[in-house]
């Protein structure tokens, strides 16, 4: 597999995967104005991973289209890390899912500003002016979180020990980004991780709460060994395309 | 859900040079999130350039049992508008 078509497939993944998961709040959120934060963000993502498909689609050069490669693949085709796949949970688990990601996405994207192809820098352009709003959004209510009430630091407290073990995934690079980042399409992920921890400690120092140290982190999403949780997305999210075969709304 | 956050009032201009409007209300804990839930809730199909928010408790409204005499009186003083004067046919836009 040519591997800027595994690196691009990869970022898209990310993004769908992640705005597939958010786009479950849809109707459920804990109040009104959040649940509409939460699909306004899904819809971002998927919006973003629309483009990196298209683009990923050209780079192939095997004619599939964007709806070809979210919906027609099978779980292990998939690169997406780990955390993105992650269930909700509550509210807490689901806003620090999404600090982690958005901390990440960031300053991915402020990487990709720089890269070698004109489509990426410009995809990269469009979606940091999203992910600047998603990252304030998420910081402000871990902040609000942690600094909440009992329960809400406890939920939060939780949901930092579920899901440290899948942060590491996001600045550990594997051989197509490696690659991606020595031909200038991709980015520096020792750069990268320096940028997600100081990103990290920043907000947490903000809400008075330490990030873990050391523990066992997770990995395999990029190279499409995933936890049991992607599946049934898959499954919820494939239904009508595997049903209906190219339908269209 | 028991919701005790307090409410706001949110104002929306559309475009640079128009006021800001009243476009609703909604509920926050503090200023920053109000701003955030405001933006996702009343922007999201490029409605507005700028948006002012107050927390409701701040607005002083008029009373509406006090209608009678705030209001009524205006009713039959026409001349209060400026549509006595003749204007000429070239000018547009008044």
């Amino acid at each position: 597999m040519d591997t800027s078509f595994a690196y691009i497939l990869h970022l898209a993944d990310n993004a769908l995967i992640l705005g597939q998961r958010l786009s479950e709040w849809c109707g459920h959120g804990p109040i009104l104005e959040q649940d509409m934060a939460m699909t306004n963000i899904s819809l971002d993502l998927v919006g973003q991973s629309r483009s990196l498909f298209q683009l990923a689609g050209e780079l192939e050069g095997k004619g599939r289209s964007e709806d070809d490669l979210a919906f027609m693949r099978v779980e292990i085709d998939y690169k997406n890390c780990l955390l993105a796949e992650q269930p909700n949970g509550d509210f807490a688990k689901t806003i620090l899912r999404q600090f982690f990601y958005d901390a990440f996405s960031f300053h991915n994207y402020t990487a990709l500003l720089q890269s070698s192809n004109e489509q990426v820098r410009a995809i990269a352009e469009k979606s940091l002016k999203e992910v600047t709003y998603h990252l304030k959004w998420s910081s402000e209510w871990v902040i609000r979180l942690v600094d909440g009430t009992e329960e809400s630091l406890l939920r939060m407290k939780t949901a930092l020990l579920e899901l440290w073990t899948f942060t590491g995934e996001l600045y550990t690079p594997v051989d197509y980004e490696i690659k991606a980042a020595e031909s200038g399409l991709g980015v520096d992920f020792d750069k990268i991780k320096t940028l997600w921890l100081e990103e990290v400690n920043k907000v947490f120092d903000m809400a008075g709460i330490k990030v873990p140290v050391g523990g066992w982190m997770q990995k395999g999403g990029k190279k499409g060994i995933h936890t049991e949780h992607l599946g049934f997305l898959l499954a919820d999210m494939q239904y009508l395309q595997r049903t209906y075969p190219g339908q269209k709304w | 859900m028991e919701n005790n956050w307090p409410l706001w009032e949110i104002f929306i201009r559309s475009k640079n040079g128009l006021s800001h409007k009243h476009v609703g209300s909604l509920h926050a804990s503090d200023e920053e999130m109000a701003m955030q839930n405001a933006r996702d809730v009343y922007t999201r199909r490029s409605e507005g350039v700028s948006i002012w928010l107050v927390e409701s408790k701040h607005i002083t409204a008029s009373n509406p049992d006090n209608g009678d005499s705030m209001f009524d009186p205006a009713n039959d003083k026409v001349y209060r508008h400026p549509t006595f004067y003749d204007l000429p046919e070239e000018l547009k836009h008044i």
